[in-house]
């Protein structure tokens, strides 16, 4: 296979995978989920070809693909992977099959399921190769449809409203997107991420905006802002996120936060960042201020919840938003800050990556205890479950300490770079952020109390089992990952360190 | 100067052929008609009366147009022999028409008076002298006065017909004074003549007060506001095909007859005043702002009428404002839109009153209500009821879609909005609107509504199945081609 | 080329034959009814793909008609009224897949429809303004009669309503064009000899002129606030007659405005620009509010068309011509939808469940009932939406870019629309499909009632359409820029990118 297919087939075959499963009528659930699994780890198998490609030295484009497409519009169709790109490929390529193994182990429907789930991961593979705005737009707006009937036929009570607030959420920050891009395409011509970024750089992109009026700027920005910021979530645009985390499906969920969510961050990175370092710039301080909230506010509510899933919804705010943080903070930054740059950038994308694995390790267990309780998982129907799953418990306190960033597993070096960073460039914002770290650290903790420590009570007091083989087959490789990416940081770091360093250096991509 | 009137008789010859038709369908039924039944003596009258009416025609066709004839009392140019043969085309279908009405005590004199009507008709479009013209009027008014009350069953034709007498009868008295003040301020009685004095000098007053009369005149012939009181009550009153002569071959030739005297006799008196400036102004202001009440009046009040006929009245009073349009803006373009117009119009009333016949004497009712299921009663006449009343409403390919556009071309030629007849344009424009949706109403009983009371279906005799079928056919076809007919112009 | 001045005569005599073999059979009313619309799909096929992009109006048929008046039978093409004849093929053919079930007088049934398309195609095709309002008059008795006799909820109100606004319409062009005709001393009725005409005319004639003929055209394309007919008459008329009606008529009234009301008054068209483009903006946003709350599925669906047509009047008021090729894209784009649309709840679903009450429909699992009309409503409702991937996408870009560049708050205010359509789509959707879903019960597929075989035509021919021009609009544009670069829109801005 040339290099110049594997990123569409990259896309390609989940999404080709969601067909068969939706024609084959008469296929049995063992051979659906099968195949849908198949589909689903094919992404690791091209992350993994990908991975052999990349060249550490080099800080842009390793592997890229750009045909002419529309021509009356400008667009071209034009994938392309950096590290940045691959990480989350990588990412979504591990996160994939698990959460897919786990929305089909008691599904009805699977080949329903099945199929939608390839629909969605496909889509998200799209996002982070696509580098122009139009394949990328499709898939953007794509990953809603999979997403909603997932949601709505698969969830919990109240899965109606919550699978409509969070499409029609998206569908306007989505709005805001279209809005945005097509001013670009007026001013410029093209809608090209790469071709943009390099106007910007040059130093022309302000001027053709402003010709098209003198808001026009500020109004393009704001509309990116508002698109990416409802995926992220960045606070305000969150208030989607609690209901629809809590009602999706466990495996699903998983999905949600670890992919989904990044969507959104890489959007902040690819986009915002390259195209709009100025306009970030002017607005770092309120933006900061939004992020601040999100770090605050999904701490503070994390801790107020009884709710297991509800909880880590508003835990995923947080660590989000610490992304977000840093990248705010790097924008206000000055040519004398590079050490401190590039250690928030570093951070950013590591935390970006490793709180998918805990997150979404955690909805996991969360899943685990709703179906062993038959209901929810709220915190009064568990006690003592270390007692009667103690492996179970074991492997849940890994995922609980690599969330609150315990030194030795994977959360603890996004975090530490981050810190180091935003300390350097944004005192008061890191102070602040670090109050949060201890919220966090609470609440994650009293959870872990309250549902294993302390007699068998509730749900498991009666015979509550211990993680069964499938279930093993997806938390343990979540939990070798935490503990391997805990130690030996630089196996991920080393992708994307030189993209840092240019970005640093010259605050574009190359 | 020597008169030709070898030529003269030869022009005379159609009104000739006409008269004696007229007396041999009297002869011949008094004769060979008593102790027949009704049916045969109406086949009779009537094949007589459209071997009349086509020879007549057939002469009028072959001799073309004469020019002026003895001494310039008559012209036979091209809109003369145009409206000769409409009005003989015209009279024509309504004898068709007939052979599918209730049949009347005296059908033979029925078809004699219409006959004579038209002797009349053929005469007003030739006349260029006052006294011919109003000879010609008043044979023709006369002849339809006692058609309107022809029926004897019902008291509506007698109420019908002495209306119809008493306006026409006071209509006739101003034209005739409007007539002699003409006289008198001029010394002639040609047109020509009148029209050369005029433009010399004319005394004001006198001269308005002459042009009032025979706008009086003109608004009773055509059914224009103000002068349209009779007409609901005839057009509903009067014997169906009485009716249907009425409001077309009469109109076409009075038209005609208006024509000549306003533009050939009256034309220094049109003193288009624009409505940006200048004093004064002739009758062309006058018949532009009688049009346009005809207008506003004949639409707005069809929208509530419940009786199908007295609904067509005002439809045709609002035609009338169209038409005096078309009068107006032939100053300018000549007369061709306006014989386009009033020609196909009177096919499709015709058509519509044969039709109305037809269902007359199946027993039905003058409601519009009366018209529901004629799809399934009977195929043929919902189909050519649909044919003449879109002609009517003034919708494409057929005639009265063209009609009604030529005219409107006509009159914004004149001078756009400057003028006034570009400003009655956007009001006819406006009220065809109002117009469609009176005319659906009627089409939407005929098609769609369902028959409560289940009558059956309606026998429609081969003359006349031949009529309506011809009127529809020549309505479809000259919407298509309109330059048969213009292009004669 | 040479079959398409064929297509109206063609279709009007398909009109007749369909009555006559109405009188003997439904089937063979149906058979020939599909022909004649075949036969315009071949001409027209044909046609798109021999068709070389130029930038002015290939004549086809220019013969005297009426020389008194100086008016031809003057039928040509360009890239834009090909675009437009194409969706009529496509219109005009999955209508009558979708009427297979018509029972009652089929023979008059199609014959009606078919006069209703000859009229469509005639207006795509003239080149002679006379023609132009004659075919386009043609194709107004016919609704009527389609509406009062086979539709639904307040047939004949909402047919009267159709009908006399269109035809007030359409009066109010006439007058335009013949006060044009009169005032300006035109030689004829062609193109060029109006426009010629018009600017002849001083400049308050012009400014008048144009918003009567404007105006005229935008009643029918149902530019706020005068859409009103359109969604109790869309609502009223039967399955086939609303996605005419929606899809392609309304299209006629934003034709006539882009081919003669732009062109001929440039002058008048200046001075009226920001009115249109506001009330554009408001038809969008307002129209996309009304459907959020209905309570029929129809009507939710006709209040979408209305703000649909928004944007392509948005698109024309701007002036720019990617803006103008963005309209003419939409045109083409939501003519399509909307045949989808109207043809999932009228034949789909309504002739089923006979209901099209949002909250009945609700509670009956009708995913699993319906799958196939689930799917296609779900891909409809998408590009309704203008999801990428669909048609509907490049066009709203387009219109878009021209707002951005005219007056930005446009822009703005059309991607609110945006949002709202998509709100309102999701909102229909879920209730009229999803509403069970996720409650327990088996496979969608076991139970559930397939869709007959000319319902999957009809569907997969309009579907088929919006992808194809979603993924490749280049397929249309190529045809549509072209066309603009003609002299005719030499008023048009062109802020062409560089």
């Amino acid at each position: 296979m040339t290099a110049s297919l594997l990123l569409t087939g990259l896309v390609a075959v989940p999404w080709l995978g969601a067909l068969l499963l939706g024609v084959a009528g008469s296929l049995p659930a063992r051979a659906a989920r099968s195949l849908a699994v198949l589909a689903s780890a094919s992404t690791l198998v091209f992350g993994v070809l990908l991975l052999a490609r990349f060249d550490p030295s080099l800080a842009g484009l390793f592997v890229e693909e750009r045909v002419p497409w529309i021509r009356s519009l400008g667009i071209d169709y034009h994938l392309g992977l950096d590290g940045m790109g691959l990480l989350f490929v990588l990412l979504t390529g591990i996160l994939g099959p698990l959460a897919l193994v786990t929305t089909l182990r008691r599904a009805t429907r699977v080949r329903a399921a099945g199929a939608w789930f390839l629909l969605l991961q496909g889509s998200a593979l799209g996002v982070f190769v696509a580098l122009d705005f139009f394949p990328w737009f499709i898939c953007w707006e794509l990953s809603l449809v999979p997403a909603f009937f997932l949601i709505r036929g698969w969830g919990g009570a109240h899965a109606g409203t919550a699978a409509y607030r969070f499409v029609v959420f998206t569908l306007a920050g989505s709005a805001g997107l279209l809005l945005a891009f097509a001013a670009l395409y007026a001013a410029t011509g093209t809608m090209n991420f790469t071709d943009l970024a390099r106007l910007r750089a040059a130093g022309e992109l302000a001027g053709k905006l402003g010709a098209l009026g003198a808001w026009t700027p500020v109004l393009v920005f704001l509309g990116v802002l508002v698109g990416l910021g409802v995926k992220a979530p960045l606070f305000p645009f969150h208030a989607w996120m609690p209901a629809t985390y809590a009602e999706a499906p466990a495996g699903v969920s998983m999905f949600l936060t670890g992919v989904m969510s990044k969507m959104g961050v890489y959007g902040f990175f690819r986009l915002l960042w390259p195209i709009f370092p100025e306009e970030l710039r002017a607005y770092a301080g309120p933006l900061l201020v939004m992020a601040l909230g999100g770090v605050v506010l999904g701490a503070l509510a994390a801790l107020r919840s009884g709710n297991l899933r509800h909880m880590l919804a508003y835990s995923s705010l947080n660590h989000v938003s610490y992304c977000l943080l840093a990248l705010f903070a790097v924008a206000g930054a000055g040519p004398a800050d590079g050490v401190a740059v590039e250690s928030a950038l570093v951070g950013a994308l590591l935390q970006a990556f490793n709180h998918g694995l805990s997150a979404s390790a955690l909805f996991f267990v969360a899943g685990v205890l709703e179906q062993r309780s038959g209901g929810d998982s709220d915190f009064a129907r568990f006690g003592g479950v270390r007692n009667a799953a103690p492996r179970f418990a074991l492997l849940a306190g890994v995922a609980l300490f690599s969330s609150l960033g315990l030194p030795g597993l994977n959360g603890f070096v996004g975090e530490f770079l981050i810190f180091r960073g935003v300390f350097a460039l944004q005192p008061l914002a890191a102070a602040v952020a670090t109050v949060a770290l201890l919220v966090t650290a609470i609440f994650l903790l009293s959870f872990w109390q309250r549902v294993f420590h302390g007699p068998r009570s509730g749900a498991v007091a009666g015979s509550f089992a211990d993680l069964d083989a499938a279930e093993w087959r997806v938390l343990g490789p979540l939990v070798v990952l935490m503990i391997l990416l805990g130690v030996a940081p630089q196996l991920l770091a080393g992708l994307i360190n030189p993209l840092a360093m240019s970005w640093a250096a010259s605050l574009t991509l190359p | 100067m020597s008169i030709d009137y070898a030529l003269l008789f030869r022009v005379l010859l159609p009104e000739a052929l006409l008269t004696a038709t007229a007396l041999l369908v009297i002869g011949v039924d008094l004769v060979w008609g008593s102790g027949r039944s009704r049916g045969s003596r109406l086949q009779m009258a009537v094949g007589a009366g459209l071997l009349g009416v086509g020879v007549a025609a057939l002469v009028i066709w072959q001799d073309g147009a004469q020019g002026s004839v003895w001494a310039g009392n008559l012209r036979v140019d091209l809109l003369a022999v145009a409206v000769r043969l409409g009005v003989l085309g015209l009279t024509g279908l309504s004898l068709l028409g007939l052979t599918g009405s209730r049949v009347s005590d005296q059908p033979a004199e029925y078809v004699a008076l219409a006959l004579l009507a038209t002797v009349g008709f053929l005469q007003m479009a030739v006349a260029q002298n006052l006294l011919l013209a109003f000879l010609a009027l008043e044979l023709a008014s006369l002849s339809l006065y006692v058609l309107a009350g022809y029926d004897r069953s019902r008291p509506e034709s007698a109420e019908a017909a002495l209306k119809y007498f008493l306006q026409g009868g006071v209509s006739a008295a101003l034209l005739l004074f409007g007539f002699s003040l003409l006289y008198g301020m001029t010394g002639r009685i040609d047109l020509t003549g009148i029209s050369m004095a005029l433009a010399a000098h004319a005394d004001g007053s006198l001269s308005a007060v002459a042009v009032g009369m025979v706008l009086a005149a003109f608004g009773f012939k055509a059914a224009v506001a103000p002068f349209h009181p009779w007409a609901p009550d005839v057009y509903q009153g009067a014997p169906p095909m009485s009716a249907a002569l009425i409001a077309s071959a009469a109109k076409l030739a009075g038209l005609a007859f208006f024509w000549r005297i306003f533009w050939s006799g009256l034309g220094p008196l049109a003193a288009t005043a624009p409505l940006t400036g200048g004093a004064g102004g002739g009758w062309v202001p006058v018949l532009a702002a009688m049009c346009a009440v005809s207008l506003l009046l004949g639409n707005l009040v069809a929208l509530a009428q419940v009786s199908i006929r007295r609904l067509l009245a005002y439809s045709a009073i609002g035609h009338a404002g169209a038409l005096g349009l078309g009068l107006l803006s032939a100053g300018e373009v000549g007369p061709g839109p306006l014989f386009y117009y009033a020609a196909t119009y009177g096919l499709a009333t015709v058509g519509t009153f044969a039709c109305l016949a037809l269902l007359d004497r199946a027993g039905d009712g003058d409601r519009i209500e009366d018209l529901a299921g004629l799809r399934r009663r009977s195929p043929l006449l919902a189909a050519c009821l649909a044919v003449f009343v879109l002609s009517l409403a003034g919708i494409p390919p057929l005639a009265g879609f063209f009609g009604k556009f030529v005219v409107f071309a006509a009159a914004f030629r004149i001078d756009g909005l400057s003028h006034p007849a570009g400003w009655v344009a956007l009001l006819a424009i406006a009220m065809s609107a109002v117009a469609l949706y009176y005319y659906l109403i009627l089409l939407k009983q005929a098609w769609i509504a369902e028959d409560v009371r289940v009558r059956g279906p309606i026998e429609v005799p081969p003359a006349a199945a031949l009529g309506v079928v011809l009127a529809a056919g020549l309505l479809i076809v000259l919407g298509a081609f309109p330059s048969l007919l213009l292009g004669r112009f | 080329m040479s079959l398409l001045p064929w297509i109206p005569v063609a279709t009007l005599v398909g009109a007749l034959l369909a009555l006559v073999a109405g009188a003997r059979s439904a089937a063979a009313a149906r058979v020939v009814a599909l022909l004649t619309a075949l036969f315009g799909a071949v001409a027209a096929g044909a046609a798109a793909a021999r068709f070389a992009p130029s930038n002015e109006l290939v004549t086809l048929v220019d013969l005297p008609w009426i020389t008194q008046l100086g008016i031809r039978y003057h039928l040509a093409v360009d890239g834009i009224s090909l675009s437009l004849v194409v969706l009529t093929a496509l219109a005009a053919t999955s209508g009558v897949l979708f009427s297979w079930t018509v029972a009652e007088r089929v023979g008059e049934f199609f014959a009606l429809y078919l006069t209703l398309v000859a009229g469509v195609y005639g207006v795509f095709l003239s080149a002679d303004a006379f023609l132009f309002f004659v075919f386009y008059e043609i194709a107004i008795v016919p609704k009527y009669f389609l509406v009062a006799g086979w539709g639904s909820t307040r047939r004949e109100y909402g047919a009267m309503k159709l009908v006399l606004y269109s035809f007030a319409g359409s009066a109010l062009v006439l007058a335009g064009l013949v006060w044009t005709y009169g005032a300006g001393g035109a030689e004829g009725f062609s193109f060029g000899a109006l426009t010629e005409a018009a600017s002849r005319m001083s400049y308050g004639e012009n400014v008048a002129a144009f918003g009567l003929v404007f105006f005229g055209f935008a009643t029918l394309a149902g530019l706020f606030p005068l859409h009103t007919w359109a969604p109790t008459g869309h609502v009223a008329a039967p399955t086939a007659a609303s996605m005419l009606l929606a899809g392609v008529v309304m299209k006629l009234g934003a034709y006539g405005c882009l081919r003669i009301a732009l062109p001929f008054y440039p002058v008048g068209f200046a001075a009226w620009q920001l009115v249109i483009g506001w009330l554009a903006v408001a038809g969008i946003v307002y129209a996309g509010l009304v459907a959020l709350v209905q309570r029929d599925f129809k009507f939710v669906i006709g209040y979408s068309s209305v703000s649909h047509m928004g944007f392509v009047m948005l698109g024309l008021a701007t002036g720019e011509i990617e803006a103008l090729a963005g309209a003419t894209l939409q045109m083409f784009s939501h003519g399509v939808i909307a045949g989808l649309l109207f043809g999932v709840v009228g034949r789909m679903v309504y002739e089923r469940e006979h209901t099209r009450d949002l909250v009945e429909l609700e509670a009956r699992p009708m995913h699993r009932r319906l799958p196939g009309a689930a799917a296609v409503f779900v891909l409809a409702g998408l590009a309704s939406m203008g999801l990428p991937g669909f048609s509907g996408f490049p066009a709203e870009l387009k219109i878009l870019v021209g707002a951005w560049n005219f007056h930005p708050i446009w822009a703005v205010a059309a991607a609110v629309g945006v949002l709202v359509a998509g709100a309102f789509t999701l909102r229909v959707m879920q209730r009229a499909f999803f509403g069970q879903f996720g409650a327990a019960g088996a496979e969608p597929g076991e139970g559930g009632e397939r869709l007959t075989l000319p319902e999957k035509l009809g569907a997969g021919l309009l579907l088929g359409a919006t992808i194809l021009i979603g993924l490749k609009p280049d397929l249309l544009l190529d045809w549509i820029v072209p066309a603009l670069q003609s002299p005719a829109f030499h008023f048009a801005a062109t802020n062409v990118v560089p």
